[in-house]
């Protein structure tokens, strides 16, 4: 039993000191971050000086009537096909009803691929089983899916959604399972000794350490929605409302290639800016709030 | 698994808060059973709270004996008693999690025994503050010093019920002055909380220093080899010449335990 009072107070002072100044020296010094302007502008300007390069070659094949200009436009037609989507509003409906069906595609498969990735996470036998048919499902192009979809469920949005979760569920459970064998074993022992078991364990030990290698996967998940969205829209035409995919394919049948080139536009920058608004900000506050950031840490 | 981490019968509880912990003819084998054992026909008894160190070289299974008493793992034969509750396992690491604040690692502990949400905040704020870190609650752990890692860890331990503290060689990766302080600390805290502590180390002198029994294990397999009970009052220095006298004796003994494997 605990036998002798505490150390005389004199010397409990000096310790303090002490302590307290092991705890300063040691403490990581957060290093001065640099302007964020500066930073943006030295990420953006490689890629404008890439994209105006193609522009330029762009340029050059239409002025070389590689194509007859029907089949090759010019740069500044499409832009002005562009500008006309974007004034008359079709482009803004288009992008909205497009990136809403997306959202709640990617949602549902979120929610799906989570529960299906921490079953497979929480047992060995499932794992084995069903594996290696979820990973051979992610090769296979969503497309696929599309005539067995519309067989299902007609011409409603049941099958856009059919096809998103079928694209990105796999994605999502291979990102998740990646994400937990990447969790340190200790994380779990001490999940053990604290006493967390069952759904406690998976809860507030295994999903949260898996975090950040599962970020990879939920990104890849949304690449592929977004594409099994745009592969369904161009092949379902009527009877759903017109999304960029509706778009694309109108600018085909009506043999309207700068129709064509600014919806591919629009597919390609909707991709962008999802990445860059909710991807790249999510990935960025997860790695930093754990001292993941690649800074210099102390130690 | 919640009073007792192996079931034992009725004679076992007869007194049951007479110890802390008692092994029992713990021997425990990697693999199956053919293979020489780890452990050995282990008997130790801890009583509540009294500050045990298990000292002995690498392969002694010093380790594999804390993961048993932690219900880690099940000994291949022997009974592991601890009345007391789950008890804490701290570890070299401080194995914080690092998506957590401080006092968010130590809140998880407590709701993972169930204390309700109205106290767990209190509760860590009073437990941050017994190792002296209570302005550190909302600091992320890669914002902390190893020294305030391994003291939230040690807060994390409290947090938890069972009266049974085990210690895997916590200070070992730490440097010479913050090792002291944390001597210290850890003195000090036994003192005021009352709890068992089993502290698992293979330095001599750190075992002198905290413990009021040195156990020495020996290596392949791990048997209790020989015992000290250390007299010298506390708080000790890590430099007193009594604590010098008795590890100078202890490591005498290590050295030969050893040196019984070089041929």
């Amino acid at each position: 039993m605990a036998t002798d009072t505490s150390a005389p107070p004199t010397r409990r002072t000096a310790d303090d000191d002490l302590a307290a100044g092991l705890d300063a020296l040691e403490t990581p010094i957060a290093a001065p971050r640099s302007s964020v302007w500066r930073a943006a502008w030295r990420a953006v300007w490689p890629v404008l000086a890439a994209l105006g390069a193609l522009l330029v070659v762009w340029q050059v094949a239409y002025l070389l009537e590689l194509k007859p200009p029907y089949a090759l436009p010019s740069p500044a037609d499409t832009w002005h096909t562009l500008l006309g989507t974007i004034q008359d509003g079709s482009a803004w409906r288009a992008v909205t009803l497009s990136v809403q069906r997306a959202a709640v595609g990617f949602s549902m498969s979120v929610v799906v691929g989570v529960a299906i990735g921490v079953a497979l996470a929480a047992s060995p036998l499932l794992r084995r089983a069903f594996g290696p048919i979820i990973t051979g499902l992610q090769s296979l192009p969503s497309v696929a899916w599309v005539p067995a979809a519309i067989i299902w469920f007609q011409l409603t949005d049941a099958t856009m959604y059919a096809v998103i979760l079928l694209g990105a569920v796999p994605s999502i459970v291979n990102g998740l399972l990646a994400g937990t064998d990447q969790v340190p074993p200790l994380y779990l022992r001490v999940g053990r000794v604290l006493g967390a078991t069952g759904w406690t364990r998976i809860r507030f030990v295994l999903l949260p350490a898996a975090l950040p290698g599962f970020l990879g996967g939920l990104k890849q998940g949304w690449a592929f929605a977004w594409r099994s969205l745009m592969a369904a829209e161009l092949i379902v035409q009527t009877g759903l409302g017109t999304g960029l995919g509706q778009i694309l394919d109108l600018g085909r049948v009506t043999s309207d290639m700068s129709l064509v080139i600014a919806s591919i536009g629009l597919i390609f920058l909707v991709g962008i800016v999802i990445e860059l608004v909710v991807f790249a900000p999510l990935e960025r506050h997860v790695l930093h709030s754990r001292g993941l950031t690649g800074q210099a840490s102390a130690r | 698994m919640t009073t007792t981490v192996t079931a034992v019968d009725g004679q076992g509880s007869t007194a049951p808060a007479a110890v802390a912990a008692r092994l029992t003819g713990v021997t425990h084998h990697f693999g199956e059973a053919s293979r020489p054992p780890v452990l050995d026909r282990i008997d130790l008894t801890v009583a509540p709270g009294e500050f045990v160190c298990l000292l002995g070289a690498s392969g002694c299974g010093k380790s594999t004996l804390l993961s048993l008493v932690a219900g880690l793992d099940q000994p291949v034969s022997g009974t592991v008693e601890v009345p007391g509750g789950r008890p804490a396992l701290m570890f070299q690491e401080p194995a914080l999690y690092p998506w957590l604040t401080a006092a968010g690692n130590v809140e998880l502990a407590l709701r993972l025994r169930g204390v309700a949400r109205a106290e767990r905040r209190e509760e860590a704020q009073r437990l941050l503050t017994l190792v002296r870190l209570e302005g550190s609650g909302p600091k992320r752990v890669h914002e902390l010093s190893g020294g305030m890692r391994q003291r939230v860890a040690l807060a994390r331990a409290l947090a938890q019920e069972g009266d049974l503290l085990l210690m895997d060689e916590p200070f070992a990766a730490l440097d010479a002055i913050t090792r002291d302080v944390l001597h210290e600390e850890l003195t000090r805290i036994w003192t005021e909380t009352g709890r068992a502590v089993i502290f698992v180390t293979h330095n001599v002198r750190e075992a002198v220093r905290l413990g009021q029994r040195v156990v020495l294990l020996s290596s392949r397999p791990g048997r209790v080899a020989r015992e000290w009970s250390v007299d010298i009052p506390q708080p000790r220095r890590i430099d007193d010449p009594d604590v010098s006298r008795l590890s100078a004796e202890i490591t005498e003994d290590l050295r030969q335990e050893i040196a019984r494997h070089g041929h």
